[in-house]
């Protein structure tokens, strides 16, 4: 059951998506989420998604694993859009027992779940391309500069480096334990809400305590490798750019720019 | 010979409280050494021996400066620990692996995780990427070097923990019940990896453990009770001590087992001097001839 995490999965793989510098492809993804965000009608929505669909289609991943990653916010979609549909003022479409929805409602529904979908879409391209590793590193590079203005650039990318290594073994424990309790007769599948929330506590607490007992032995064994903060360390890889970097940078701030006059042109006009 | 490691009347003591005035308080302290002398030669492969709670991980995390003694010295690779300022250069030639794998393993990337000291140490990229190499190769993972640890075996894990050490180049490094989590093929193929490293790169070995077949292996073996030591010989020669052994909580090698078993029983020629199966099958096919 814990095993279907898909959170954060890396797919390998050896496309021009793959081989984009990661440092790039967090710029361009940012770049997509400004396009999302600031198009303000259907087809400059269109253009940010057309954007998207050529960044998928050069990635080679399969449309299954883009549809699986929207899973988890189906709720939230479903949420804000009910939301949308019945709590905005606008001309009335439709009228039941008193309860209104109205065209403009329709519309910010319309749009939020097209901007929402796709901002899943874009940034699970992200990490399905590039491995957690790589990721990390760019990430820790990219907020270097503001590690002078004490900002723990590298401290923050140790801290997503353990936790990386750790969640799957984390995840084995968990499911250890929860075979140990249920051995012991714990129900952890039956009964209320409340029963299996009160269930959890014995699962957790070991969880934790084992947690603790993990990472002061971790924080030992790296005090044995001579670890002493970021100061003065050297990386076995580093993250090189080149020309395709650049061009793909300039493509997505082409359509950024695009989709900005589209609009302008839809307001002026 | 030159020693790699020597602890001169080396006392250590746990106190329950930080502050100074409750560690002056002789009730609150656990006292674990006193005034303990030992010496590791250079190149040599000693085993501790010692029943649960006998000190030593205590004394182990001394040899490479985790602990600082309460009193008495303790020198490794010829650094005082106490010069704090040196803490690096002593951990750079003394390297430890513990108990449990999954604890040691930093990264998510196997040649990542053994290139992990050399980043702290800030060696240059293309000496790191050749000593991370090596390292592997020295360990035989070298074909696993792209895979994630939750891929391997508790053997091959701590394989990779081991040469996360190596890639430093130390002179020593301090195994603390490497092989206790492990199954048997794992367990041979740490010791295998173990000794190849004493016996290939000259690598000082102290290898802590309860398994009496480990340290059949060793060239010294240290038997340790209540924080002092009570034998220190070849293996043969402390394994013999089978009756003083048994009376600190201690197993012997099964071959020693039999061979004190038989000389009770009136085998006079049973040596307990032997200590491993083939030894003591060819005194037994002596005997049935
Ligand atoms: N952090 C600590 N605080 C207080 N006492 C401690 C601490 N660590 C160990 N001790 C005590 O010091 C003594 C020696 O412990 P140590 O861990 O060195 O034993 P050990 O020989 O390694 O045992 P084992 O075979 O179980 O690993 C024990 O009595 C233990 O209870
Ligand atoms: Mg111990």
């Amino acid at each position: 059951m814990l095993k279907d995490i898909t959170i954060g999965q890396y797919f390998p793989g050896n496309s021009v998506i793959h081989r984009l510098d990661a440092r790039f492809k967090i710029a361009i993804t940012a770049i997509y989420i400004i396009m999302v965000f600031s198009a303000k009608s259907f087809i400059s929505l269109g253009a940010a998604f057309l954007f998207f669909v050529i960044a998928f289609l050069l990635s080679g991943i399969s449309v299954k694993l883009i549809i699986k990653s929207m899973k988890p916010i189906i709720p939230v979609i479903i949420f804000t859009s009910v939301l949308n549909i019945f709590f905005i003022d606008g001309v009335t479409v439709f009228e039941l027992f008193g309860i209104r929805i109205s065209d403009e409602g329709l519309l910010t529904s319309g749009y939020m779940i097209i901007r929402l979908v796709s901002l899943i879409c874009g940034s699970s391209l992200l990490t399905y391309t590039t491995s957690p590793i790589i990721l990390t590193d760019a990430i820790e590079q990219m907020l270097k500069p503001l590690s002078k203005l004490r900002f723990p650039a590298h401290e923050l990318a140790m801290m997503m480096t353990i936790a990386l290594r750790f969640i799957p073994t984390l995840i084995e424990e968990t499911d250890k334990i929860m075979s140990a309790q249920k051995a012991r007769g714990a129900e952890l599948d039956s009964g209320s809400f409340t029963d299996r929330a009160k269930a959890l506590i014995p699962i957790l607490i070991p969880l934790f305590v084992s947690s603790f007992r993990r990472a002061e032995e971790l924080a030992l064994a790296m005090e044995c490798r001579c670890y002493n903060g970021g100061e003065g360390r050297t990386k076995l890889k580093t993250l090189v750019s080149g020309g395709k970097d650049y061009a793909a940078l300039s493509l997505s701030l082409l359509f950024l720019a695009l989709i900005m006059i589209i609009d302008l042109g839809r307001v002026v006009l | 010979m030159d020693k790699i490691i020597s602890a001169e009347k080396l006392s250590f003591y746990y106190s329950d409280y930080s502050d100074d005035e409750a560690a002056e308080n002789e009730n609150s302290r656990v006292q674990v050494f006193d005034r303990l002398d030992l010496e590791i030669e250079k190149g040599s492969f000693t085993v501790i021996l010692g029943h649960n709670g006998c000190g030593k991980s205590t004394l182990a995390k001394h040899m490479n400066a985790i602990l600082l003694p309460c009193g008495g010295k303790m020198y490794s690779a010829g650094i005082d620990t106490s010069e704090t300022d040196r803490l690096f250069d002593i951990r750079k030639h003394i390297g430890m692996v513990f108990q449990n794998p999954d604890n040691q393993i930093v990264a998510s990337v196997v040649e990542e995780d053994v290139a992990f000291a050399l980043e702290n140490m800030g060696v240059p990229q293309d000496e790191m990427r050749e000593r991370v190499d090596s390292a592997l190769k020295a360990v035989g993972m070298y074909e696993y070097r792209e895979h994630s640890p939750s891929q391997l075996s508790g053997g091959q894990k701590q394989r990779v923990a081991i040469a996360g050490i190596i890639a430093m180049m130390p002179d020593c490094i301090v195994l603390d019940e490497p092989t206790a989590m492990l199954d048997p093929s794992g367990r041979r193929e740490v010791m295998k990896t173990i000794r190849r490293l004493n016996k290939e790169k000259g690598i000082t070995i102290v290898l802590i453990t309860h398994y009496m077949d480990e340290a059949a292996q060793a060239d010294r073996v240290v038997v340790m009770d209540k924080g002092r030591i009570i034998l220190d010989d070849i293996p043969q020669e402390v394994f013999s001590n089978v009756e003083m052994l048994r009376k600190v909580g201690l197993d012997v090698p099964q071959a020693t087992q039999l061979m004190y078993m038989m000389n009770k029983d009136g085998f006079k020629d049973a040596d307990v001097h032997i200590i491993d199966a083939e030894k003591c099958a060819d005194y037994l096919y002596e005997l049935l001839k």
